[in-house]
């Protein structure tokens, strides 16, 4: 131990000394990198669609994940609320195609799942047939008017249980009668014949005692249904015309009341008011090299989605770009072994022409090798953005498709709510 | 309806009817972005049975507490993608109301043009 290492200098630490040591953040010095690494970007935000099988699938959840690197990983309210955003790409009465950007997929699914099953809407449950001679059986019947969706708003309606008596806060009536008369060719029944009884059954109930004096029928309405306001200019009927339901041969004749009751798909498939609810999603195409005359045509022509353009570089040049990366429906044509061969310089220069946020450039030094083989694997990048998911919503036409998603949520809500106070 | 224990109430296993996957996998999202939570987890005992369990251990905290929190949590991130999404929607329904009164004043504008233009002819 030599005395030399006791000439310290000693100085005083001043208090601003001290308060920058309390305060020092590594992060803060300029030439420290911020955020994650580009390679550990890609496996947190994407998916990689490589020929064999998709990775990095399941998401990183834990909060903490990334903690050592400074990035948070949490999905709490007030990350999930700056980040949160939707675009409507289009909109009609029947149809919805809409952005959800920054929303985890479990919560994605389930309102997919909320919308197929768990939404209610009106569909025809009890069918009383006075007559049938048609060559359609009763219940096939009873089955195909049960699956015809009925423009009603299921929220001005009541459930019916089974000591419940039909009214008209619970129950809709249709009535079908036609008749094809001896000697005319064969018709078709269409949706567009089922009448819509606002004043409830006209089926008399058969009665055990003696005939009274009040004849009842199958249901009890004390009002008129086409008194409410909601129904007084629109009446009820099936959302399409022009359905077939039967079809009749001469002299046959169909006559029979449809009781529509309120329920959800999870009981029936046709009380489901969705056509169809499905989400992908966002895909992202990057080109890892240069494609460019002969190859970016083979590229362009190779996609069946159109995702590829040529675009020209002057001198009659043409490169490949990515056009319509929205479009890519990972059908891999363009990662298949081809039957031409690829000279391949792959310059390690990535083309990040997708709708990607901000993110870093695709670098593909791993992928860099010079490949003389047939194949494109290497030189197109498919991936799937996380947390950004296109859903396509399709009503059948009771209500819209945007109050359907609406109602899809509240219903979400409902359950937590459930939950809570069950545990309280 | 919670099985646990009366000693330690930071491990239980909570015990849903009439759930499935749909409420069960968005909470179990939820839980496991809770840095308290040790084990965060759903299972479906048979898929005839309408009925869920999950288990939820933490680092301390009791774990009714902590799953109470991510059902709130999920109920807020609800409240706001219903918000944003109403104010997208009206907003587009706007931006097409706008669209088509611009073409219908377009066409209209072009139709008294054809229209001068015939008299001009005369």
């Amino acid at each position: 131990m030599e005395s030399d290492g006791e000439e310290e200098v000693r100085r005083i630490v001043t208090d601003e000394e001290k308060l920058e040591a309390q305060n020092f953040n590594i992060f803060d010095l300029p030439d420290v990198p911020k955020g994650l690494p580009p390679h550990l970007e890609l496996q947190r935000t994407r998916v990689v669609c490589e020929v064999k099988a998709p990775l990095h699938a399941t998401g990183t959840i834990y909060s903490g994940a990334y903690i050592s690197s400074g990035v948070d990983n949490s999905v709490n309210l007030e990350n999930f609320s700056e980040n949160f955003k939707v675009d409507v790409i289009s909109l009609t009465k029947t149809d919805m195609v809409f952005d959800m950007i920054g929303i985890p997929p479990g919560v994605a699914n389930a309102f997919r799942r909320i919308l197929l099953a768990e939404l209610p809407s009106m569909a025809i449950e009890k069918v009383f047939v006075v007559n049938n001679t048609s060559i359609i059986q009763d219940e096939v019947l009873a089955h195909r008017l049960g699956l015809i969706p009925i423009v009603a708003d299921p929220r001005l309606f009541e459930y019916l249980s089974e000591n419940d008596q039909p009214n008209e806060r619970n129950t809709i009536v249709f009535k079908l009668h036609v008749k094809c008369p001896k000697g005319d060719p064969r018709r078709k029944v269409l949706s567009s014949e089922l009448k819509w009884l606002p004043n409830g059954s006209e089926l008399l109930k058969e009665s055990a005692g003696g005939s009274t004096t009040n004849p009842k029928t199958h249901t009890s309405f004390s009002r008129s249904q086409d008194s409410f306001p909601e129904f007084a200019d629109n009446p009820i009927m099936p959302s399409f015309q022009d359905i077939l339901i039967a079809k009749l041969g001469p002299g046959q004749e169909i006559e029979l009341e449809a009781h529509a009751v309120k329920g959800i798909g999870k009981t029936h498939a046709k009380w489901s008011p969705v056509a169809t609810a499905w989400y992908r999603m966002f895909p992202e195409v990057i080109l890892l090299k240069e494609f460019e005359g002969k190859h970016a045509e083979e590229l362009v022509k190779v996609c069946p989605r159109k995702v590829f353009d040529i675009e020209e570089m002057g001198q009659g040049r043409k490169r490949a770009t990515v056009a319509r990366p929205r479009d890519c429906s990972l059908c891999r044509e363009c990662l298949r072994e081809g039957d031409e061969t690829i000279e391949g310089e792959a310059k390690s220069k990535g083309k990040a022409e997708a709708k990607s946020e901000g993110k870093t450039e695709a670098k593909s030094e791993g992928k860099a090798e010079a490949k003389g083989k047939r194949d494109w694997v290497d030189q197109v990048a498919l991936r799937r953005v996380k947390n950004h998911f296109i859903f396509t919503i399709e009503s059948t036409g009771s209500q819209p498709p945007d109050v359907l998603f609406t109602e899809a949520v509240k219903i979400l809500e409902d359950k937590c709510e459930r939950v809570i106070s069950e545990l309280s | 309806m919670e099985h646990g224990s009366f000693k330690d109430n930071s491990h239980a296993t909570f015990t849903l009817g009439e759930e499935d996957h749909t409420l069960a996998n968005a909470v179990r999202f939820v839980l496991n972005q809770d840095p308290r939570v040790t084990v965060g987890a759903y299972t479906i005992p048979h898929p005839s049975l309408e009925s869920v369990n999950i288990r939820v251990q933490t680092t301390g905290d009791p774990a009714k507490e902590v799953f109470k929190d991510a059902c709130q949590e999920l109920m807020q991130m609800n409240r706001h993608v219903r918000s944003v999404f109403d104010k997208a929607v009206t907003e587009y329904k706007a931006e097409q109301e706008r669209k088509e009164k611009k073409a219908a004043e377009e066409l209209q504008r072009q139709r008294e043009l054809f229209g001068s233009m015939d008299i001009e002819s005369n």
